[in-house]
């Protein structure tokens, strides 16, 4: 049963967001005993509210207030009032997400170790590594059901994903699979298994795929200890003459604005929506936002490096039926600087709707260079491109102050720019990509810029030291005991995974240390 | 087509002469109609000219020669409005003066789309190019019945997804 919780209770954490990060802390929190309230700023939606429908979908679930962009990335260009693709709703982004479910490499935990001092990036090692994460990910494995994992078999490979791996095999590509993915391949936590029915960026209807909104939001919901307020836009994080914070105020459903009391208060808004939120919750005593004095809330956003390459051939491949992301190369991902840059990038197989493909194949082109290729849209076959992007102290979320939310609040402007890092990568990709389908013979290839990004990281990064950061090793932040931040804005850099896994693996551990901390009452 | 061949023939001349050609035709009144009947539109804000133009205009910026008029007509029906009267009058107006310029009558009487494109090059930046364009993105792309033309089956929940109807039939590798 759900726990409705005072707005006067002082005793309550009160959890920002219900993602991959909020929603996970939340369950955990419950599940410890820990009285929890959940702001989730959108509304709930479960499988049979799923709309397979590309665009009627995004008008359901994405978060379409407004944001702005500057930069030089395409995004800014191409749609810019719309610098992600994220979820607002219960259970965020876990509802849209592919379901790649990959660890941070042992190298990447210490980038700037193993890779050296890159011009122009801010690279940082985490002050974590592989062996610190092992069982933490070994938990959020078993949390999410991952394939590949635990003794759980992969997922069957689509069409989509056997011109790929034959390509990718004809190039000599030795770690080509069907992934590692929180999707069931057998039936798994009262969850069915996959029925390959595409559409995973709308909501998996049958459940398949892991999505904190029908997982660990109602498992915490179930423990009496969480209550989970939906529609509830957080405004301000409050704090008092000790510099603690004591609540938040937020707008409720019905836009009044109310004051939720808390011990502690836990950000997990998505790398916008959580850095936008500490520099809107400015007081006098912290002129530049709260948990900033290191002036590092909203920099070093990073995006991962992406793009995609869709391939042509003379048969049908009918690519979107089944898993949208089926299968992945992942001998790209090592750190190999004879290539040309530092870090590396997976390939993972990815389709897109005709709807979609309209809107992302290339952004405002027009005339018969675009039309003939959708006309070949069943013969058609898709990958994604992920790797590791550079952290720069100038690719930040700022306030956009002269742009106002419907609630009146200043929006969060994005600015990014690529690294040369970034290029170098990414044409390295786009020409790895292109081989491989040209191995299964594609009659004509496209390098397809990068979506609005999906993987929002590092604008609250984790920092050994205070002075480079905004949260310590538990993603509490440096300034503020008893302030947490439990979203992808903790990370140090980007890796060349998907971070869904590691986000949820680091929200686990959140939870067991707050809970320890709590009852030792040092926060 | 010379210049000189041109000169003189009327509007609705030119415009039988493309319906001949076998696209849509301004059959006057504030209506619009396919050649064949297949489909028709009214227009009450716009002229049949300006809708004519845009039609032709949303197939010159999307064109697919398997598509059918009837869709671009259910993507571009949206003009035929108020609010949208002063973009469209001041677009199609330069159309026809870049037309002109380059020899034609107007946009809608220059013959091949190659030089028809070339006007649109020049004019690709433009707030009405860029409106047309944008909104033929789901306009066009998002009519389901448009899709089957694509090959694109939508969704499949209803029919049990493809677990056992072809997520893995490719069978030419």
């Amino acid at each position: 049963m759900t726990a409705p919780f005072d707005l006067n209770d002082d005793s309550v954490v009160v959890v920002i967001g219900t993602g991959a990060g909020g929603g996970v802390l939340s369950n955990e929190l419950a599940q410890k005993g820990v009285s929890v309230v959940a702001l989730e700023a959108g509304g709930r939606y479960l499988p049979e509210d799923y709309i397979n429908d590309e665009w009627e979908s995004f008008g359901q679930l994405a978060w379409v207030d407004p944001r702005t962009t500057s930069g030089d990335w395409r995004v800014a260009k191409d749609f810019s009032g719309l610098p992600a693709w994220i979820v607002k709703a219960v259970g965020g982004t876990t509802t849209h997400w592919a379901g790649a479910s990959l660890r941070i490499q042992d190298h990447e935990w210490k980038a700037l170790t193993n890779y050296g001092a890159v011009e122009g990036a801010s690279l940082l090692d985490w002050p974590i590594d592989g062996a610190e994460m092992a069982p933490w990910y070994e938990k959020a494995e078993t949390k999410l059901g991952v394939t590949r994992t635990g003794d759980r078999a992969g997922l069957p490979g689509n069409n989509n994903f056997k011109v790929f791996e034959k390509g990718a095999k004809a190039l000599g590509y030795q770690e080509v699979h069907t992934g590692r993915m929180a999707i069931n391949s057998a039936e798994y936590d009262g969850r069915l298994a996959c029925q390959q029915t595409g559409f995973c960026f709308q909501g998996c209807k049958w459940g398949a795929k892991w999505s904190a909104a029908y997982t660990d939001i109602p498992a915490g919901e179930a423990t009496g200890n969480l209550e989970v307020r939906e529609n509830a836009h957080v405004a301000r994080i409050l704090h008092d003459d000790s510099g603690k914070v004591t609540g938040v105020e937020y707008f409720d459903k019905d836009g009044n604005l109310q004051m939720q009391k808390a011990r502690i208060v836990c950000v997990a808004g998505n790398s916008f929506e959580s850095p936008r939120l500490l520099l809107n919750s400015a007081s006098n005593m912290f002129p530049n936002g709260l948990a900033n004095s290191s002036d590092q809330v909203g920099r070093n956003y990073m995006r991962h490096m992406t793009g995609s390459v869709y391939a042509v051939f003379d048969k049908p491949v009918r690519m979107w039926r089944g898993t949208t992301m089926a299968g992945i190369v992942q001998d790209e991902a090592r750190h190999d600087p004879s290539r040309g840059f530092v870090g590396g990038y997976e390939l993972e197989t990815l389709s897109l709707g005709l709807p979609f493909m309209a809107a992302f194949l290339n952004p405002g082109g027009w005339g018969r260079s675009f039309t003939t290729a959708l006309d070949s849209y069943e013969n058609m076959a898709g990958m994604w491109i992920v790797g590791e992007d550079m952290p720069q102290a100038t690719n930040r979320v700022t306030l956009n102050a002269d742009v106002k939310d419907q609630h009146g609040l200043p929006v969060a402007n994005v600015h990014f720019s690529d690294h040369p890092n970034d290029i170098a990568m990414r044409n390295h990709a786009y020409k790895q990509g292109t081989a491989i389908y040209e191995a299964v013979g594609a009659t004509r290839t496209f390098p397809t810029p990068p979506y609005p990004s999906t993987h929002n990281l590092g604008t609250n990064r984790m920092s050994e030291n205070p002075e480079d950061g905004v949260v310590n090793k538990w993603g509490q932040t440096h300034d503020i005991a008893n302030l947490f931040v439990s979203d992808g804005s903790q990370f140090t850099t980007g890796a060349a995974e998907n971070p869904t896994l590691t986000i949820v693996a680091l929200a686990i551990r959140q939870a067991d240390h707050i809970a320890s901390e709590m009852a030792a009452g040092a926060i | 087509m010379t210049k000189i061949e041109r000169t003189g023939l009327t509007r609705r001349a030119l415009l039988a002469r493309t319906a001949a050609a076998g696209t849509l035709c301004v059959t006057g009144a504030g209506f619009i109609a396919a050649p064949d009947a297949a489909w028709a539109m009214e227009v009450s804000v716009i002229s049949e000219h300006q809708m004519a133009t845009l039609l032709q205009l949303a197939r010159d910026i999307y064109p697919h020669d398997r598509v059918a008029d009837q869709y671009y007509a259910v993507a571009m029906k949206g003009y035929d409005s108020e609010d949208r009267r002063a973009l469209v009058e001041e677009g199609v107006a330069a159309l026809d003066a870049a037309a002109q310029k380059a020899g034609h009558p107007d946009y809608l009487s220059m013959g091949w789309e190659e030089d028809r494109v070339n006007i649109l090059l020049q004019q690709e930046d433009s707030a009405f190019f860029q409106t047309v364009r944008g909104g033929l993105v789901t306009g066009l792309y998002n009519q389901k019945d448009v899709w089957p033309i694509f090959g694109y089956e939508g969704e499949s929940f209803s029919k049990g997804g493809y677990i056992e109807r072809g997520f893995d039939d490719i069978d030419w590798l």
